[in-house]
């Protein structure tokens, strides 16, 4: 997560961590005669503004939250993915750093690799978003002259099962295929499910509470000698949330 | 033009584990020592915070603290018939990026390899004859077991690791492993508290006659001073370990162990966000002059230094060497050359159980929190009816329940919909799971070299991994998933499954940080990069310290060992090598 903040915060260090070595020669961070540290240098994570769409189509959020909550469906566990925030939470992922491939290696020649090479297109996740709604809205509308968003949830079962299976092949490009394009939507589902609601998803600590994680909390010696016995504290979040 | 700087005594190229370590044991020596490293400075009280270290999806999904692929990138393919490219994420490994490098985010469990690991070749053909080992290139290390014993003292004492002796001078300990080699001393802390599921494991395993122990931990047990005088905090299980920084002081890393004392040090300077392009020789090649590196300004200087210490990555630490010209590049088809060979991995598998009315709580864990048997590790049970060599510790470690990566299920459940849901429900709690973490023997065929086709951002050609599970280990890993799916009966589970290691090594689902070799010691400069003192066969002047060194990787990870290499290593310049520069070893 870089930001002006992160920027700053080096500049700051290389900056007073150049003063003890006024001998040295040598620009940039160097560092003698001290444990460099400097107030407030952290770089906490920024929640993210619910409000809006950064980087989806208001046509592509709709289809988006569709999809997560066929993949998460409400029920008595939990609310569905869409109440969730995970589509805000993916929204936010595509808009930022994830999103634009920022830490991946993107440089050419690109080839169709093996399967054990991994991912080998050229498109950043939000290219391959923009490029795989647009093709399953495409096939939607072909069988069924609705869009995804109008199916009936049976319907949209069958549709995301056949990207899931293999059955289904919509029309993107060489290097990513639809199944590269459904464990994309899985994966970053899940994440926005499970992660910090910090990010957007997890709306009130739903998926922790699910299942019984607590969280951001940091300390278990109390409990881990009680063997086979349920933790009772319910979770929080990183910014003090407290279910 | 690079702009020329003063000489140093030693330039050091990366501050990690090894890196720090040779530091400090440079400057107590009066050794005047610059590190250059590529990454950030990072410390606990200012990039570790305990506030927001706790975030699954900012440092294990989107590896925050990893080396990015558009720094250093890498390329793999199975076997030479293939076309290398590059993995534009990491995804089977990750290495660290840093001041403190992958220190900053293992694990912890911190293992010594055995004398018959350091000797492997000379032991099994001693036990089975040569022919057992024919198609492998096992090889021995140069330095044994009573040699080096005390290095791996200091690494403990200096990490505070928390753990049970079971082999003290010869005498086997009740409570410990009684397959290691033979120790001066205890550890100097105590075993983690247990949780329940490795409390169950080391009771069943019991059960069943095998011996299990407390994994040797560099979680802290209890508050600890270092001998150089570092205090460390005592491990609150928070389940956020590996792929994070500890923010309680209670791993030990470079940041937790050794960098208060040397960061103090007038005689050393770090010079973070710079990278070493390459190792400068004289003209004849013999002797390093100076490495070239490139500041965050894209300033690029050349910093002269009596001797160059390269302390990356095991696997940056080949490419630097196959960058600079350093020693002759391994040609598999020849069998010629040293660079690059006898590179190895790790070769496991694993054995999950879903329980009915049994409660775990996942996420109360740490890197290190568990038990291990090393009944079929290594070279502890008989190998002369099998056709392998080699083997696995079995380890039940809690490490966490982090729920983006962590929630298992049945085999056959959905993935997505309602169905899935209940079982991540059912699942989440009631299930455990121990692994068998295996050896990785060398092969003609698995190899590093530079690939001809992809470059990083500075035009330099990325490092090319050809890797595949050779048929040794295929066979040692199906025989320990034999032993696991037997194991695993006596726990009464409502399901249990175990998993197979298929040929055709995958780049992208996580596996494990141990590469090991590509620049490994020996007695031989036909076969290792190295003398027996991590002092390059070729040019004197250069040491390369890192898993980079070893031989072949065994059943174990490989962090104690890159320790005590490194003081190892350390013991050798400031006791021998400063003394009267040259070679350590004449072949």
């Amino acid at each position: 997560m870089p930001s002006m903040r992160t920027i700053s915060r080096r500049s700051l260090l290389a900056t007073a961590a150049s003063l003890p070595i006024l001998a040295a020669t040598a620009q940039g961070a160097s560092i003698s005669g001290t444990m460099p540290w400097s107030p407030f240098a952290g770089d906490p994570p920024r929640p993210v503004n619910p409000m809006g769409w950064f980087y989806f189509t208001a046509g592509e959020a709709a289809t988006v939250e569709a999809i997560v909550d066929r993949l998460i469906p409400a029920d008595h566990l939990s609310p569905g993915g869409k109440d969730c925030g995970c589509a805000v939470y993916i929204d936010r992922q595509l808009a930022g750093t994830f999103g634009k491939a920022e830490r991946l290696y993107t440089r050419p020649p690109f080839a169709v690799g093996l399967p054990t090479q991994g991912y080998q297109g050229d498109l950043t996740p939000a290219g391959r978003y923009r490029l795989g709604l647009a093709a399953l809205g495409d096939y939607v509308r072909a069988r069924f002259k609705k869009d995804f968003v109008q199916l009936s949830p049976a319907q949209q079962d069958e549709v995301l099962g056949g990207m899931d299976t293999g059955k289904i092949v919509l029309k993107l490009k060489p290097g990513f295929s639809t199944k590269e394009f459904f464990e994309l939507v899985l994966q970053n589902t899940m994440e926005g499910f499970f992660a910090d609601p910090l990010y957007g998803g997890n709306k009130n600590m739903a998926s922790w509470k699910m299942i019984g994680f607590p969280g951001a909390r940091y300390d278990y010696r109390d409990h881990i000698d009680k063997h086979n016995v349920p933790y009772p504290r319910g979770p929080v979040s990183i910014y003090s949330q407290e279910g | 033009m690079a702009k020329l700087l003063p000489k140093r005594d030693a330039v050091i190229i990366g501050l990690g584990w090894t890196g720090s370590i040779l530091a400090q044991q440079l400057t107590e020596a009066g050794l005047n020592v610059v590190a250059i490293e590529r990454g950030p400075w990072r410390d606990t009280a200012t990039d570790f915070n305990i506030g927001y270290m706790q975030d699954e999806l900012r440092y294990a999904v989107r590896k925050d603290l990893f080396l990015k692929p558009s720094t250093e990138a890498m390329t793999m393919r199975n076997n030479a018939s293939q076309t290398a490219m590059p993995m534009r994420d990491y995804g089977s490994f990750l290495p660290g990026d840093g001041v403190g490098g992958a220190g900053v985010h293992w694990n912890g469990h911190t293992w010594r390899f055995w004398d018959s690991d350091f000797q492997i070749k000379s032991h099994l053909d001693h036990r089975y004859g040569a022919k057992k080992t024919a198609g492998l290139q096992l090889q021995d290390w140069g330095v044994t077991w009573n040699e080096i014993e005390h290095s791996f003292d200091q690494f403990e004492y200096l990490c505070g690791i928390s753990g049970k002796a079971g082999n003290l001078g010869g005498k086997i300990q009740p409570g410990g492993n009684p397959f290691e080699s033979p120790r001066s001393r205890e550890y100097p802390n105590p075993p983690m508290r247990m949780s329940y599921a490795p409390t169950l494991f080391a009771e069943t395993m019991r059960g069943q006659g095998y011996h299990p122990f407390p994994t040797p931990s560099a979680n802290l047990s209890q508050a600890y001073v270092n001998p150089l005088g570092v205090r460390m905090g005592q491990c609150t299980y928070c389940g956020f370990c590996e792929r994070f920084a500890c923010g309680n002081y209670s791993k030990a890393s470079a940041q937790t162990t050794i960098l208060p004392v040397l960061m103090k040090k007038p005689t050393f300077e770090v010079r973070t966000e710079c990278e070493v392009l390459k190792v400068n020789l004289t003209q004849d090649g013999k002797m390093a002059r100076s490495v070239t590196y490139i500041d965050k300004h894209g300033v690029e200087y050349e910093q002269p230094g009596e001797m160059v210490l390269i302390c990356a990555y095991a696997l940056m630490n080949v490419r630097m060497m196959l960058l600079s010209k350093i020693g002759t590049a391994y040609d598999p088809v020849t069998g010629k050359g040293t660079v690059g060979r006898n590179y190895c991995y790790q070769t496991s598998s694993a054995t999950r159980l879903f329980f009915e009315g049994k409660h775990f709580n996942p996420f109360i864990g740490a890197g290190t929190l568990g038990q291990t048997l090393d009944d079929f590790n290594g070279d502890a049970f008989d190998h002369g009816g099998l056709n392998f060599v080699g083997g696995a510790g079995i380890n039940c470690v809690v490490t966490n329940g982090r729920p983006i990566g962590n929630r298992p299920t049945p085999p056959g459940t959905p993935r997505w919909g309602a169905k899935w849901k209940q079982a991540t429900v059912d699942g989440y709690n009631s299930s455990m799971g121990f692994s068998a973490q295996g050896s990785s023997y060398p092969v003609r065929e698995n190899y590093l070299d530079l690939d001809p086709t992809y470059t990083d951002r500075h035009g330099r050609p990325l490092l090319r991994v050809t890797f595949d599970f050779p048929e040794n280990d295929l066979n040692m890993s199906h025989y320990l998933s034999d032993q696991m799916e037997r194991m695993a009966k006596p726990f009464g589970a409502r399901i249990a499954v175990t998993s197979r290691i298929k040929k055709g090594w995958d780049s992208v689902p996580y596996q494990s940080t141990h590469n090991t070799g590509g620049a490994v010691m020996g007695n031989d400069p036909r076969t290792s990069a190295l003398n027996k003192y991590l002092q390059s066969w070729d040019v004197p002047n250069v040491f390369v310290v890192g898993a980079s060194a070893f031989a072949h990787n065994a059943g174990m990870n490989p962090t104690g060992t890159v320790g005590a290499l490194a003081f190892w290593a350390a013991e050798a310049i400031t006791t021998k090598y400063i003394k009267n520069p040259g070679a350590l070893v004449h072949a």
